[in-house]
């Protein structure tokens, strides 16, 4: 043993406050820095999924309530299809009713004005046939009221 | 082996250092140039390593420290009590420098003092590892870490600690001796281990290089590949009892078995 063994103390010394300096510092630093951002990318996707998750609950839920307004739309939609249905029928039947009416009327009429013309014709009919029964000359002013009778009653 | 030479002269060749002064003042040269220049090189490759350290894409000599470190805090967090900042690089920096000198062992034994003996060099001894006074020298400044953090930690209770343990305020004088030499003997037995794994190693390599060179490769092959483990396992050793050491320094006695 001899001063070597003080040289290789002094030696150990420095080498130790190299390796701090330029390794062990630095390294354990960008070690730590590492597990950190591990660490919170860990975290982030702990956190995403969870919002993800949130995300899906909110969807569903969403779409049943779209689903429910969409088939409560449909609902109503048929109702009202059935009431407008439901209208122009009683419209139609209205206006049948009315089409009917009007031609009832109207042949009603035809049948007075035939009625009258009957009237008219029998009148006269009947007084040239009592003429050409009589064969004489009948006073068509003096027997009106009596051929008039005769014809109302037709 | 060199031509004429005996095989004890050759073995006691390669043993000797690179020696400048006498006695106590003398400096193994080898020594100090082998380790230097390894430190050197651990230096400047953390320097280049630390400088361009990537975060998200470490590639290379940044992924190989990176398992080293992290294997070297580990170790740490198993044994030491609280965080200090000096047990880290401490630690790592026994375990990289006692490795690579270690690892000196693998360069055939020949090799060095073969190609220094064409620029005159006499001596060479390759291993620093197998020289005491390198690892005397990093056990006992493990020893004065240890003193200085027991002192610091545990204040005058250590120092009168000396005088109540093992047996008792009683038996003050056996207590100093026994906790005297318990102390002494973490540094030596430190510092021999590793030198005297590393030496004995080297010695095994000078046996086989001692036979005939057809058969060498046979014996060599096999303890050079045993030796990877043996310069692995010393380093360890070193650093987890460097480790150990100074976390018991750190260690109050109430928590003590």
């Amino acid at each position: 043993m001899n001063l070597t063994l003080l040289g290789q103390m002094g030696t150990f010394a420095v080498l130790i406050f190299f390796i701090w300096r330029f390794l062990w510092g630095p390294l354990t630093r960008l070690l730590e820095e590492r597990a950190r951002r591990v660490q919170d990318g860990l975290a982030a996707a702990e956190r995403g999924h969870h919002e993800l998750e949130l995300m899906q609950a909110k969807a569903i839920e969403t779409m049943k309530k779209a689903r429910a307004e969409a088939s409560e739309l449909l609902a109503q939609a048929e109702h009202q299809a059935l009431l407008v249905i439901e209208d122009a029928k009683r419209q139609a039947r209205a206006e049948g009713q009315r089409l009917i009416i009007a031609a009832r009327e109207e042949i009603n009429g035809d049948m007075n004005r035939a009625h009258e013309q009957l009237r008219a014709a029998v009148a006269s009919l009947s007084v040239a046939g009592a003429a050409k029964i009589l064969e004489r000359e009948i006073d068509p002013t003096a027997h009106t009221n009596l051929i008039n009778s005769i014809a109302a009653r037709l | 082996m060199a031509a004429g030479s005996s095989p004890v002269e050759y073995i006691t060749h390669h043993l000797a250092n690179l020696r400048v002064g006498e006695g106590v003042m003398a400096v193994h040269l080898d020594t100090l140039i082998v380790s230097w220049v390894i430190a050197t090189m651990l230096i400047v490759v953390s320097y280049y390593v630390g400088r361009r350290l990537s975060l998200a894409q470490p590639r290379g000599l940044q992924n190989v420290l990176e398992s080293v470190l992290e294997f070297v805090d580990q170790q740490i967090r198993s044994i030491f009590p609280g965080r200090s900042h000096l047990i880290g690089p401490l630690a790592l920096t026994v375990f990289l420098w006692v490795f690579f000198m270690n690892a000196m062992d693998l360069i055939p034994v020949d090799l060095l003092p073969w190609i220094l003996s064409l620029f005159g060099v006499e001596n060479f001894k390759g291993v620093p590892t197998a020289d005491p006074n390198t690892t005397l020298g990093l056990a006992l400044t493990v020893f004065l870490l240890v003193q200085f953090y027991n002192v610091k930690v545990k204040g005058l209770e250590y120092l009168l600690d000396f005088l109540r343990y093992p047996f008792g305020i009683w038996l003050a004088p056996v207590n100093v001796v026994m906790m005297l030499i318990e102390e002494i003997s973490k540094p030596l037995s430190l510092g021999l281990r590793l030198f005297g794994n590393m030496f004995a190693g080297e010695l095994v390599f000078l046996l086989i290089a001692l036979l005939p060179w057809w058969i060498q490769w046979l014996p060599g092959g096999g303890w050079a590949v045993f030796h990877i483990l043996v310069i692995t396992l010393q380093a360890f050793i070193f650093m987890m009892l460097t480790i150990m050491y100074l976390a018991m320094a750190h260690e109050s006695h109430d928590a003590d078995v």
